[in-house]
């Protein structure tokens, strides 16, 4: 509690920033309609209320999100409720792929010495490689084998961002029993499935909550970026791409941060179920 | 069917002589750590070549990787134009900015423990945000070439490596700083001697971290508009014409900068940090 304090100064900080921001990159505009010289209040006050402002003032914004979260409803194609839908759902579908691919693969690693190191070295490897690359490739190709829509070209983007983490986190948590835990399963003559169930999954667990949080967000930055290439008319990024095709800022802006917000409720959901298992599990103290 | 057939073998060799490598006595060797995933390399791409023939697949769909080499050799000169577009002077110049700032503010926020009890929260929270969003902002404000490529990739790194710099210059204990005291070091010798060298394994971590993001960074910012060169304009317009053997041409390339970026940095940190456990073999 003590960083409330703090937390808040800083972001009061930004907001000040923000509007000097606001006020001094439409001045320009401002400037180029008016007919006489203006006072600086003037300025001001026109550079809070453009249409299509350079840097739209956080109350725009505010406006904005507000006529398209709380006023129109749910099912509206400009509602952003909808869009985050659209974004929400292929990310969960995304992020439960590739979280299941990255523990199957961690479970291989980790008991195959040929899989370790096959896989580990191309793993990171496919991590180099720039996803967005590949992103138009995988729509064409998902489309010309039959896949219609956009949400599992999608999910597959989000999925190839949140395996890796998970990967590497369940592979560090089903090593983490240490020789002496190991040992005792070993004098219980426990079977491998066994001590696979009672001691290496159990022990992984901390691990894995902790890159769930990494994963979830990069399953949301994989979905966002595979709405923005790829000529998507549904989710926040395909938001973000209308608003950039119409020369619409504050449409940008508002999508922006209800990414933002999704990605804090995700990240934040998790931290929860993180919490509840831990306890439940005897890891807090 | 034969070619199919053919593939399924070529798996089922690669794959033995994997295993037989990883169980061999060599396997802790340099070159059996090298080969196996070579091996592995080479059996998927001869897989792709046999089936992409036996399955007689369409080159609209998926080319065979001989004709993406054969486009990758006819290409070079334009491979290498957008290499030079967006690897250089896109991605490395907004990295090297990105993290020469995020360094410089962590070295701020790391003197004013306010700053850090304040700021470090939000840095951790905008870490996780989707921030590629803001490419078609900042193309607007900075124009189509290159230097609103490297303003994405620099609001892309700066979180990162603000968040893993200031973890790593806390991370000296109490008894090292209280001998850097003992020998009266000032601010800075203790910086330069102690925990500049304590925080590199993390520096290298947010590094290794922004060299990816560059890359997405600055070929997704050249969706929203980039001068007629640059990989990701050759990307989205020659999946538009359905010459997918060049954007097959451009992807290896990708993978190539994105690998070598990564192994340039990785070997600078094993230079600089072979005094830490995670590199000691």
């Amino acid at each position: 509690m003590r960083n409330v304090f703090p937390i808040l100064t800083v972001v009061a900080a930004i907001v000040l920033l923000w509007y000097a921001g606001a006020v001094w990159m439409n001045s320009a505009w401002t400037l180029d309609r008016a007919d006489g010289p203006l006072s600086f209040g003037e300025v001001v006050r026109d550079t809070m209320s453009q249409d299509r402002p350079r840097l739209p003032a956080p109350h725009q914004i505010g406006a904005e999100l507000y006529d398209t979260v709380i006023d129109k409803a749910v099912t509206s194609k400009r509602s952003l409720v909808f869009h985050g839908w659209v974004t929400l759902r292929s990310t969960l579908t995304g992020f439960a792929l590739g979280t299941i691919m990255g523990i199957l693969m961690a479970v291989a690693v980790v008991y195959s010495r040929t899989a370790s190191m096959t896989l580990m070295p191309w793993a990171i490897i496919s991590q180099t490689i720039p996803i967005v690359a590949i992103a138009p490739m995988i729509i064409v190709l998902l489309a010309s084998i039959g896949v219609e829509g956009r949400a599992v070209p999608k999910a597959i983007i989000s999925a190839y961002l949140c395996y890796f983490p998970v990967l590497v986190g369940m592979v560090k948590g089903l090593r983490s029993p240490d020789a002496m835990q190991l040992d005792l399963m070993r004098t219980y003559n426990a079977s491998a499935s066994q001590a696979f169930w009672k001691l290496r999954l159990p022990s992984s667990v901390p691990y894995l909550f902790t890159s769930l949080k990494v994963g979830i967000a990069a399953a949301l930055v994989g979905t966002i970026v595979g709405e923005l290439p790829t000529g998507a008319i549904r989710g926040l990024g395909a938001r973000i791409l209308i608003g950039d095709q119409f020369g619409n800022p504050i449409m940008i802006w508002s999508a922006l941060i209800a990414a933002a917000v999704l990605a804090g409720v995700l990240v934040s959901l998790v931290a929860v179920m993180q919490g509840v298992a831990m306890k439940r599990m005897g890891f807090a103290r | 069917m034969g070619l199919v057939i053919a593939a399924l073998i070529v798996w089922g060799v690669g794959w033995g002589l994997n295993v037989a490598v990883a169980n061999s006595r060599r396997s802790d060797t340099l070159a059996g750590k090298i080969a196996v995933p070579v091996v592995f390399g080479i059996t998927v791409i001869v897989m792709w070549e046999l089936m992409v023939r036996g399955l007689e697949v369409s080159p609209v769909i998926l080319p065979a990787p001989t004709a993406i080499a054969a486009t990758f050799a006819a290409e070079t000169e334009t491979l290498w134009g957008d290499f030079r577009q967006t690897v250089m002077k896109g991605a490395l110049s907004g990295f090297v900015i990105g993290c020469a700032a995020a360094f410089a503010a962590s070295l701020l926020v790391d003197r004013v423990p306010f700053l850090q009890r304040g700021l470090l929260p939000i840095g951790n929270f905008v870490a996780a945000l989707p921030i590629v969003g803001i490419a078609p902002i900042l193309v607007g404000w900075f124009g189509f070439d290159w230097q609103s490529k490297a303003a994405v990739v620099v609001v892309m790194v700066f979180f990162p490596m603000l968040v893993n710099t200031v973890s790593g210059l806390a991370d000296t204990g109490p008894m090292q700083r209280d001998l850097m005291k003992t020998y009266s070091a000032s601010y800075w010798q203790t910086l330069w001697k102690l925990r500049l060298p304590a925080a590199m394994p993390f520096i290298f971590n947010g590094l290794k971290i922004s060299t990816t993001l560059a890359l997405i960074g600055a070929i997704v910012a050249e969706y929203f508009g980039s001068p007629t060169r640059g990989m990701g304009f050759r990307i989205s317009t020659e999946v538009g014409r359905l010459g997918i053997d060049m954007v097959w041409a451009e992807i290896t390339v990708a993978a190539i900068a994105g690998s070598v970026f990564y192994g340039l940095v990785a070997a600078i940190e094993r230079g600089l940090t072979f005094w830490h456990p995670s590199q000691r073999t």
